[in-house]
């Protein structure tokens, strides 16, 4: 376990905004001297081990309006400050986009879930960031809220620049995170691999979208975690399936290609060669199952 | 030098206002400036599940939650689980028929999250238990007694 310097947090002032006028009068007076927090439940552990030590806590929890999951003209829409276990429960989760819960589910324990957010997850950019897969995996984009009030829509694929490196500005505040509602046909999974069953930072993750047309891909979104810097969307195994039958082959051939795509290190949790390893296995189960769930559930 | 300020909480019942600076972790003043000892600083990073609290009917944890950020919360400790005249709840008398206490010290993050789960599933699978309990962490009793515990406290 991470060791702690102290047994507090060092910050000087903590501001709780009650709407969203609020928030941004904050950051416009304080802009990059803010560190804007939900749950915090990744925050305070790394202000605690020194590695971040912001001299402005914002938090977000009070904002009644970046905490709701709603369906919006075809597409499902989630607050930022929207926690782990809400996403779990959500009726709309659960049919629009199940794998989605799946990955909620699995973030830490049933106490961080109760704090931890989406919005969190993504903001801090972990490159093992469950939710990150999924989302990437149904096409999402975030909205984004500048110190000046300005709002801007970003896809995920190119909201995480580089290691920890976000499109998030000084003073930029995540708000919402919205995708389209994925077609009754389309099947999605999301499997992560862990070194136990709860409060494990993923060793890989992939999540797979397919839409199929009897045995024929129309569709296919692919994304990993835990392989690469950021948690990445893999377009080039998306192509290989796209239009094609899927079979065997097919199958072997993206389970390779992955290998080539990702760029897994060696840490403590496990080495670049094992992760390269279980991410192709996990995709080819992942790409047999989303086919199996289509076949088997018809329509 | 963090000038502090009040927040206020109604724990196990009780209305209090401690005087807390802003960098307080609830954890700490629940056990400090509250005396209720009973909740545990373990392990400090968030994955050991011994200061396990409800807040607001919600089990956190209170070693990654600043007091500030619950200001205005309905806090149950474990000091709040016994009923008032001193009685044992049920599922602290199951504890203690079960053996599932030898130290003690995760007891008090087990039994709250067991009372959770027990107000949403009255009645739930041991796979079901062992799930709920995934963020409680048991260095003494191999989890099997505790869960043998709150299983029969379902209907």
């Amino acid at each position: 376990m991470r060791k702690t310097k102290t047994k507090t947090v060092t910050s000087t002032t903590y501001l709780r905004p009650t709407d969203l006028n609020d928030l941004q009068q904050i950051m416009a007076e304080h802009q990059g001297r803010a560190a804007v927090v939900a749950g915090a439940t990744d925050m305070i552990p790394q202000m605690r081990a020194g590695r971040t030590l912001p001299a402005v806590l914002v938090d977000l929890c009070e904002i009644a309006e970046l905490s709701f999951i709603r369906e919006e003209h075809g597409s499902i829409a989630i607050g930022a400050t929207t926690t782990m276990a809400k996403l779990a429960s959500s009726p709309i989760i659960a049919s629009g986009s199940p794998f989605l819960a799946t990955a909620a589910r699995q973030v830490g324990h049933p106490q961080t879930r109760n704090r931890a957010t989406i919005g969190g997850n993504l903001a801090n950019a972990s490159p093992s960031a469950d939710t990150a897969p999924p989302l990437l995996a149904l096409g999402a984009a975030v909205q984004i809220m500048s110190p000046d009030g300005a709002i801007r829509d970003v896809p995920l694929h190119q909201f995480f620049h580089s290691y920890r490196v976000t499109d998030l500005g000084e003073g930029d505040v995540l708000t919402r995170i919205t995708f389209p509602r994925p077609p009754d046909g389309a099947a999605g999974r999301f499997t992560k691999i862990g070194l136990r069953s709860a409060s494990s930072i993923s060793v890989a993750s992939v999540a797979v979208m397919l839409e199929m047309e009897e045995t024929t891909c129309r569709t296919a979104r692919v994304a990993a975690g835990s392989v690469a810097p950021i948690p990445m969307r893999v377009f080039r195994i998306e192509e290989l399936l796209e239009g094609h039958e899927i079979g065997e082959t097919l199958v072997e051939e993206c389970s390779e290609l992955l290998r080539a795509e990702i760029s897994p290190i060696s840490d403590v949790r496990g080495s670049d060669k094992y992760r390269s390893y279980v991410a192709s296995a996990v995709l080819k189960r992942q790409i047999e199952m989303a086919v199996a769930d289509r076949r088997t559930f018809g329509a | 030098m963090m000038t502090k300020r009040r927040v206020t909480l109604t724990v196990n019942g009780e209305h209090v206002e401690p005087l807390v600076e802003a960098n307080a972790l609830l954890v700490n003043v629940l056990r400090e400036e509250l005396q209720l000892t009973g909740t545990k600083y373990c392990c400090g990073t968030g994955q050991c599940g011994g200061c396990t609290v409800l807040v607001n009917g919600e089990p956190i944890l209170s070693c990654l939650t600043l007091a500030v950020a619950v200001d205005g919360a309905d806090i149950l400790t474990i000091e709040g689980v016994a009923k008032p005249d001193g009685s044992l709840d049920p599922i602290q008398e199951a504890f203690l028929d079960h053996g599932a206490v030898q130290c003690g010290f995760c007891t008090p993050g087990m039994i709250l999250m067991a009372k959770d789960l027990l107000a949403h599933d009255p009645s739930p699978s041991e796979e079901r238990i062992r799930e709920h309990l995934r963020g409680n962490l048991c260095r003494c009793t191999g989890y099997h007694r505790i869960v043998k515990a709150i299983g029969s406290c379902g209907q």
